[in-house]
């Protein structure tokens, strides 16, 4: 099973039932995309990444009505600084698709997905307890895994491994 | 009333917080607080080797060691691009298998102890000794295994192994159906289970529930059957699936899954293919003990990984397994060197500990140690 390039030419993965979902939706939704690995991932605009979800989860060819997972990834000192993935699972279909928001370092903040399903309160809680991004619209965005009064965002990747001491 | 429950509660299976708003006897409110036993091994995983992180995902969920090693060492090869030997392939699977008996019967025994049947936590203990025997037999490891490696396992398993698991294959079903005459037809289970902290399929959905969660809701999804992983494709097996969606039906899913588990058991040993364990990839893949001390090549090999790690090609995967508990994910980031950029781990239980304040609010305070043990959470896993 020999690697083979990752597709990111943006015409040619229009087949794919999300990314054509999307597109037909809205053209400026959809930054970029990539098919790597058997994977699909959609780069979302972020001011646009609720409504993405929710076209997602209602499409009848779509189906993706699992979150399976809300994470962050730091590029520090790249810039956009961040990026929240999103994995969307469709039970019906048994399909996968990676949704992915790029955020700036400076206060990082993105729409909540807790309307869209309510599974997203504690992954969201974990990304801003973890990386200090915020969610708007979470009903309860407060610390989760650390204590409540820690400094600093410990995944952050200007976080020493040992902590500050 | 604010009750605090936990974290030093019997029933709330590790270091579990419960704030509950109760009237009376009635829960109004529920609000888990976690992570009392955060370790931050995503981070820990950054500053280690690919193959220095397998001893970590052990410790994350310590009731399905062998299922954490399986799901990182998936990933991993995914992003590498190896192909793993058939036989390795079925070896994983019959462990995965015996894991998942070993994690259920810990979850039979708590669970039904929780309850007040004290009898069947003695019963489970009992064959989950013989299983931590043969993972200790197989990996020198009762608990903490690190078995599996990126491509392929770590050793051949010793003489006697495969005697051992069929003889454990050929006895465990008569022992499931002493756990089922002392729980199933008993009215005092049934009491106690039957309509108690109900969810419906739609909102287990909705809150990320998975495993036998979201099956005892009547959702028929299980990873194994429908997006397979290191053959399971070849294996034949029903997924219980029960519609009530009460602490009941996640019982019946979870026992029927024993009995299931222990026939893709013997199909594995039935079927065991004949080959190597080990990928042939000699970057990645530590050379042979005896080629090491004659062969110059393997030798460089042996060396080059362990001070230097192996590179992985730039790229990110996730990848799932059916742990018992439910749907368990890795997302691994390889910015192509020999460290993973970021490893994060998807909990099948923080989001099934979501669904315990929809289960429980609005009934009784008793109930709520039911629910918790029907959703089978482990707080390494949710804490990590």
């Amino acid at each position: 099973m020999a690697l083979t390039p990752a597709v990111t030419d943006l015409e040619s993965l229009k087949g794919h039932p999300a990314v054509a979902r999307l597109l037909a939706w809205n053209t400026a939704v959809v930054q970029q995309a990539k098919f790597d690995r058997g994977e699909m991932t959609i780069f979302i605009e972020r001011g646009s990444i609720r409504e993405a979800c929710l076209v997602l989860r209602e499409d009848p060819v779509c189906e993706f009505n699992f979150l399976s997972d809300v994470t962050c990834v730091d590029w520090y000192p790249a810039e956009p600084r961040f990026e929240i993935v999103y994995h969307l699972l469709s039970i019906p279909n048994k399909e996968r698709v990676r949704l992915k928001v790029r955020l700036n370092s400076a206060s990082p903040a993105v729409e909540s997905l807790t309307s869209v399903w309510p599974a997203a309160n504690y992954f969201e809680r974990e990304v801003f307890d973890l990386f200090g991004v915020r969610f708007n619209g979470h009903p309860y965005l407060r610390r989760i895994l650390m204590p409540e009064d820690w400094e600093g965002y410990p995944l952050r990747k200007d976080y020493p491994v040992e902590g500050y001491r | 009333m604010i009750l605090n429950m936990g974290p030093q509660h019997p029933s709330t299976h590790g270091v579990l917080r419960l704030l509950l708003e109760i009237d009376g006897e009635n829960v109004v409110r529920i609000m888990p607080d976690i992570g009392f036993l955060h370790t931050g091994i995503e981070k820990t995983c950054e500053a280690k080797f690919y193959q220095q992180v397998v001893p970590l995902t052990d410790r994350i969920d310590y009731l399905c060691p062998m299922t954490n090693n399986l799901c990182y060492v998936l990933a991993v090869e995914k992003l590498l691009g190896l192909e793993i030997p058939p036989k390795a392939q079925w070896l994983r699977v019959l462990l995965n298998e015996l894991t998942r008996i070993n994690s259920h019967l810990v979850w039979l025994g708590t669970h039904a102890m929780d309850i007040g049947a004290m009898t069947v936590f003695l019963y489970c203990f009992r064959e989950r000794e013989e299983i931590l025997r043969m993972f200790e037999m197989v990996s020198g490891q009762r608990m903490m295994t690190s078995y599996f490696r990126v491509g392929g396992i770590a050793l051949e398993p010793p003489l006697g192994f495969f005697d051992r698991v069929r003889d454990f294959a050929g006895y465990f079903p008569e022992k499931v159906d002493e756990y089922e005459n002392l729980l199933t037809g008993n009215p005092i289970w049934g009491m106690r289970t039957k309509g108690v902290a109900t969810i419906s399929a739609d909102d287990a959905i909705a809150l990320g529930a998975s495993g036998p969660t979201l099956r005892g809701s009547g959702v028929d999804f299980d990873l194994r059957r429908d997006m397979p992983y290191s053959s399971y494709e070849k294996f034949q097996f029903k997924v219980p699936v029960a519609q009530e969606g009460d602490v009941f039906a996640r019982y019946m899913c979870r026992v029927l899954e024993l009995r299931q588990s222990i026939s893709i058991v013997r199909q594995a040993l039935d079927g065991m293919p004949e080959g190597p364990i080990k990928a042939n990839a000699p970057k990645v893949v530590l050379p042979d003990r005896e080629k090491m001390k004659t062969e110059m090549e393997a030798l460089i090999y042996h060396f080059k990984i362990i001070t230097e790690g192996f590179a992985v090609p730039a790229g990110e995967v996730y990848q799932a397994v059916e742990s018992p508990r439910g749907e368990m994910g890795y997302y691994v980031v390889s910015d192509g060197t020999a460290k993973p950029y970021r490893v994060h781990m998807r909990a099948a239980c923080l989001a099934n500990l979501q669904a315990l304040p929809k289960m429980c609010e609005g009934r009784l305070l008793a109930d709520v140690v039911a629910a918790i043990g029907s959703i089978d959470i482990v707080l390494g896993e949710i804490d990590r």
